[in-house]
């Protein structure tokens, strides 16, 4: 593209761990669900982990925290173009869920879905390996509704969409299967270092 | 226009999760030209309140659009450092071959500065889009739309396609601004709006944000198939008016809502 006549920027401030288009929000944390921030008590909250597993099992919140806990802290970048730093959340390794399930070898994709019934659609081998987690803690406080509590998804390797708010469950299948925001144009993966922001990216 | 579908747009088999989404997306959404980025040539700059102004881009290659969608822009500096936004599109669907968006000048704000203070007509950017279906109005059912600040931009596009149309559907809108010189598009309203003022409002007009008050006036007036609501604004806005309409009866399912981020 041609240089935007008389456009600088911000000041370049040299950040190894700021992918291709992106932006500090600093302390900024912005939502963007496009429904109404559901009214979810803990004591209602249940995770399944379905599918093609050996082993399909819901988890209540007491059974998730009976889970080794395991935190996330690091950087989140959303495709809107903001990212943020150094955040903190905590929970259980999504590991220790799955390797209760144990995924069936012909397993290959997963469509992650909320409570409110959006949804997500990731490879499995993006949730494994230590790379995703289902929290319930954000810095040293309960996970605030608006951005996902009482328990969310975060894949943080991936765009943020992925990370589904208000998570109900896991269906592991055996082809990839678009999303709520993939099937509006958005891209299947959503890695931010390779910049797949939309469909073709 | 490439998007023709005025129904639900719900994706061929598969899974389906056991919620149903509230808010499935109003149309598909064509994948190639959400990839493309296109020229886009400055027009025209018309100032709207002392901090927003609107600005007219010609578009040769624009797909079209439907009211509410958005688009992304980009801009590039000299070093090759690039800046890109998500904005709401402000004009309804037409075939002039231009869009327009209104933006806020954010404290701070390399691109809505750039805008406000370097831009004039003839100066080039690129967008691509339009953008998401799950905000979408195609004209198609009742519309009852609450916006706050900038947030009435999408909302606009959908007033305007009402009344460029000569759509017989009913239509509200509410506008909260902090005061009347802070009204976007103040002149352009008509019966369908009801202003709310936070901070100042003119002799005789109350103070004071959306209330369950005048979600009720609206509800009260329910259409046949009852409205499909949209909410634009601030996250705090956003947050504010949808519980205010789950409070007065406005199904879950009904509402959607875009947060500025």
């Amino acid at each position: 593209m041609n240089v935007t006549r008389g456009f600088t920027g911000r000041p370049r401030v040299r950040n190894d761990g700021l992918p291709p288009g992106q932006y500090d929000a600093g302390d900024d944390w912005p939502v963007l669900s496009a429904e109404v921030t559901p009214d979810l008590a803990p004591a209602e909250w249940r995770f399944t982990v379905d599918g093609l597993v050996a082993e399909p099992r819901t988890w209540n919140w007491d059974e998730a925290h009976a889970l080794p806990p395991s935190a996330y802290e690091g950087d989140i970048h959303c495709v809107t173009s903001w990212s943020k730093f150094g955040v903190r959340f905590g929970g259980a390794s999504l590991d220790a869920f799955l390797d209760t399930a144990r995924p069936a070898p012909e397993a290959t994709h997963v469509i992650a879905y909320s409570h409110t019934g959006y949804t997500a659609n990731l490879p499995l081998a993006d949730l494994t390996g230590g790379r995703a987690w289902i929290v319930w803690e954000y810095g040293d406080g309960p996970l605030p509704a608006e951005h996902g509590g009482p328990a969310r998804l975060i894949v943080p390797h991936l765009y943020f969409w992925k990370s589904v708010k208000w998570i109900a469950g896991l269906r592991l299948l055996d082809h990839d299967e678009p999303g709520f925001w993939e099937q509006n144009g958005y891209h299947h993966r959503g890695n931010p270092w390779e910049e797949q922001r939309y469909s073709g990216d | 226009m490439s998007i023709k579908s005025t129904t639900d747009f719900t994706p061929s088999a598969g899974f389906t999760p056991p919620t149903r989404f509230a808010v499935p997306g109003r149309i598909s959404v064509n994948n190639l030209t959400a990839a493309t980025w296109q020229r886009a040539t400055l027009t025209e700059v018309r100032r709207e309140t002392p901090h927003a102004a609107t600005f007219r881009f010609a578009v040769p290659d624009w797909e079209g659009h439907l009211p509410g969608q958005h688009l992304m822009l980009r801009l590039r500096a000299g070093d090759g450092y690039v800046a890109q936004r998500h904005y709401s599109i402000a004009s309804p669907p037409d075939d002039t071959g231009h869009i327009e968006l209104t933006l806020d000048h954010v404290d701070g704000g390399e691109v809505s500065g750039w805008f406000h203070t370097v831009a004039e007509p003839g100066d080039e950017v690129e967008v691509r889009g339009p953008l998401s279906g799950f905000f979408a109005w195609p004209g198609d059912r009742p519309a009852l739309l609450v916006g706050a600040g900038s947030g009435v931009v999408p909302l606009m596009s959908m007033v305007r396609h009402h009344r460029a149309r000569g759509l017989s559907v009913p239509l509200r809108l509410l506008v909260s601004a902090r005061g009347p010189e802070e009204l976007i598009y103040a002149s352009e309203y008509g019966a369908e709006t009801t202003p709310v003022f936070t901070r100042t409002a003119p002799e005789g007009v109350p103070v004071g944000r959306v209330s369950a008050a005048h979600v009720a006036a609206l509800l009260a007036d329910r259409p046949e198939g009852g409205w499909e609501a949209y909410v634009c604004g601030s996250n705090g806005f956003a947050e504010h008016a949808s519980r205010l309409l789950v409070d007065a009866g406005q199904p879950v399912d009904r509402i959607r809502i875009e947060r500025f981020g």
